[in-house]
């Protein structure tokens, strides 16, 4: 519990999302537009989704704790369905004829899918992170001496998913293929279910970052990526950087 | 220290920034440019103007940018308002979370709100808010009112002084208050001498940025500064359901001041526009620059270019400098770009919603929700700048949004978000 812990699962949990929002984000102002919009969004689904969970718990008996659990679960995968509808609706718009900027569209999905997760991360660490820096000892009543150390890498798993969730689910709204976006979804609700079995780290950690590598590759061919272009682009033979640096390919 | 004699000024001073303006037109005559040269924007430019105020697209621009330049040069104002405000919330919200003194409870209250708040009563406690409201507002609005007619009657220099003596309070009592209690937090031993070097240096560098001629980046960071101590005041000495009422209820007066036909904002917006003079430059913060390109001497064809820091140039004297003024068949281009400006009331208030966001409660994610909500309404009241295109009040969206936010948060996101974290479950 010290200012290492709070710094390195800071920059664990934000890292990726912060190095993309640096490079691919920041110098467009539009994409910065459309990243706070997905934060908000986000923050509206929860709202939402807290609203329902806050009155079933007024009516359900506050004493029993499995009840009390249960209702949580309910709410967490209430909160995933609604979460999903946003860019559902946003995708059913796509379909009916939103369809001229093809070019910003490319960049909207993305963007604001990591908005999202930037959102959902922000929201499950922060305050961990902030408890972080003060006194204390963790797991002092044998709770697990990991906590701070898995919820980082938990958020960074999920930020990441979120970014990727956002181009396969509106790629799948776009062309029409359903198969993707229950896939989406069906994948965020098995992500948040993994992490039902937390303290034991292992069951939940590993299939999610299994889950996330797939994600990522079903993403990043989804948007137009292959081995070639991979290699192109890591020896600096793409197109862009020789047009930026003028030298034949 | 007692804080019952903050100047009336300070009360109407913020609540004449409460407005949000397209940038006007500084005095540069228009321009009319050869045919064949690219257009420039037309004399009463708007932040997202179809007439696209650039030297020309490139000449290998796709179709597609065509349609998506406004809506670029749209996004390039909203991030140009974003990065101030954002940072001003910053320096407040770090304030507060470090500094405790801030969000101590005081019994010391401000003049203008002596009903406290110490009943156990929730009727009464109601009562007292809604009463410390009226007081609040009516001391604004009559301030504001007195201001506009001192406008119209061209009381300048009462004017001017009044300006000055607010901001040399801002600057220099309520800076050395807050150095002070920094020092206090972090157990740090400083001498008087370095300090009044320090405060004086600070205080007359930021007279003469905001009142007369400095860099344009400096003036924005002293802007940004008074607003965050002006926020830090008010969230210190503001009993806490009187905030919120004062929100919402100076929302709704900015609302009316600005749109309605006999609103004070209005009327001094539009004198302004028509005597063609910039509204006083320590109420506005203005992000714009002008860059005039222009050949100096046709004949061996060489450019000069000249920047310049647009509230520099209009509050050098009225008239603009002769070295500035074109010549018709020399220019090549005139590029400018133009910023909007948003008024430091408005970011008085964001500043004050979202710190006391952060001071009551502890919680990181309501302060997260305010900020984003402000940034979305912020956003939203842009968009309608652009398409109404005359000054538009910039509190009431941002401040209705932030405060649905900040109570649903608080009340029914942070119990599930807690016991979330409690199991360690995502969602």
């Amino acid at each position: 519990m010290t200012a290492a812990v709070f710094f390195g699962c800071t920059f664990i949990a934000f890292g990726p999302a912060v190095s993309l929002f640096l490079f691919t984000i920041a110098r467009e102002p539009l994409r910065v537009i459309f990243l706070i919009a997905g934060a908000f969004f986000w923050l509206v689904s929860l709202l939402l989704a807290s609203l329902v969970w806050f009155i079933s718990v007024q009516i359900s008996n506050k004493e029993s704790a499995s009840q009390q659990k249960g209702l949580l679960i309910f709410g967490v995968v209430l909160s995933v369905l609604l979460q999903e509808t946003f860019p559902a609706s946003a995708g059913v718009l796509v379909i009916l004829g939103f369809q001229r900027d093809i070019i910003m569209l490319c960049c909207f999905v993305s963007v604001s899918g990591l908005g999202f997760g930037f959102m959902s991360g922000a929201f499950s660490v922060v305050n961990i992170l902030a408890d972080s820096v003060g006194p204390g000892t963790v797991g002092i009543h044998g709770d697990s001496q990991h906590y701070f150390l898995s919820s980082a890498f938990m958020t960074m798993a999920i930020i990441l998913l979120h970014m990727f969730w956002g181009v396969i689910f509106f790629d799948g709204c776009e062309k029409q293929r359903w198969l993707a976006v229950a896939a989406v979804v069906a994948s965020h609700l098995l992500v948040s279910s993994l992490t039902f079995q937390n303290p034991q780290y292992v069951s939940s950690l590993v299939p999610t970052y299994i889950v996330m590598f797939f994600m990522g590759i079903w993403a990043f061919y989804t948007a137009g990526g292959s081995l070639r272009n991979l290699k192109l682009c890591l020896t600096c033979k793409d197109k862009d950087f020789l047009l930026a640096n003028h030298r034949p390919r | 220290m007692s804080v019952m004699s903050v100047s009336d000024s300070d009360e109407e001073l913020y609540n004449e920034r409460t407005a949000l303006v397209p940038a006007q037109n500084p005095a540069v005559p228009s321009y009319r440019p050869d045919p064949e040269l690219s257009p420039t924007e037309d004399s009463d430019s708007k932040t997202a103007g179809r007439s696209g105020g650039r030297a020309g697209p490139d000449p290998g621009a796709e179709p597609e940018d065509e349609e998506e330049e406004p809506l670029k040069y749209g996004a390039k104002h909203v991030i140009m308002l974003f990065v101030p405000v954002t940072l001003c919330m910053a320096v407040v919200v770090a304030t507060i979370k470090s500094v405790s003194f801030y969000s101590e409870k005081t019994t010391q209250q401000l003049i203008y709100t002596p009903f406290s708040e110490d009943t156990p009563d929730v009727g009464r406690r109601l009562l007292h808010s809604v009463l410390n409201t009226a007081i609040m507002i009516s001391v604004i609005v009559v301030m504001t009112i007195l201001l506009v007619v001192l406008y119209k009657n061209r009381c300048y220099k009462f004017i001017h002084g009044w300006l000055i003596l607010s901001s040399l309070m801002l600057l220099f009592w309520f800076s050395f208050m807050y150095l002070g209690e920094v020092f206090r937090t972090y157990n740090v031993a400083v001498d008087y001498p370095t300090v009044a070097m320090v405060i004086w240096n600070f205080g007359a560098v930021g007279m003469l940025c905001i009142h007369w001629k400095g860099p344009l980046q400096l003036q924005q960071a002293y802007l940004i500064l008074i607003s965050a101590l002006m926020a830090l005041v008010f969230i210190k000495y503001l009993p806490e359901w009187s905030t919120w009422v004062i929100l919402g209820a100076i929302s709704v007066y900015d609302l009316v001041a600005v749109l309605s036909p006999k609103g004070p904002l209005r009327m001094l917006v539009e004198t302004a526009q028509e005597r063609n003079e910039p509204i006083f430059p320590a109420l506005i913060y203005s992000s714009a620059m002008i860059w005039t390109v222009m050949m100096a001497n046709p004949v061996d064809g060489q450019r000069s270019e000249t920047g310049s820091d647009e509230e520099a140039e209009l509050n050098g004297g009225r008239a603009e400098p002769p070295s500035r003024r074109p010549r018709p068949v020399t220019e090549e281009e005139l590029e400018e770009e133009r910023g909007v400006k948003l008024g430091l009331g408005d970011f008085i208030f964001y500043s004050v919603l979202v710190g006391k966001a952060a001071a009551t409660g502890g919680d990181w994610n309501t302060t997260l929700a305010c900020f984003v909500a402000i940034l979305i309404g912020l956003c939203l009241t842009l968009l309608l700048l652009a398409i109404f295109r005359k000054a538009l009040p910039a509190l009431p969206i941002s401040i209705a949004f932030g405060l649905i936010f900040y109570f649903s948060t608080d009340f029914l996101v942070q119990p599930f978000m807690d016991n979330l974290a409690n199991h360690q479950f995502y969602i």
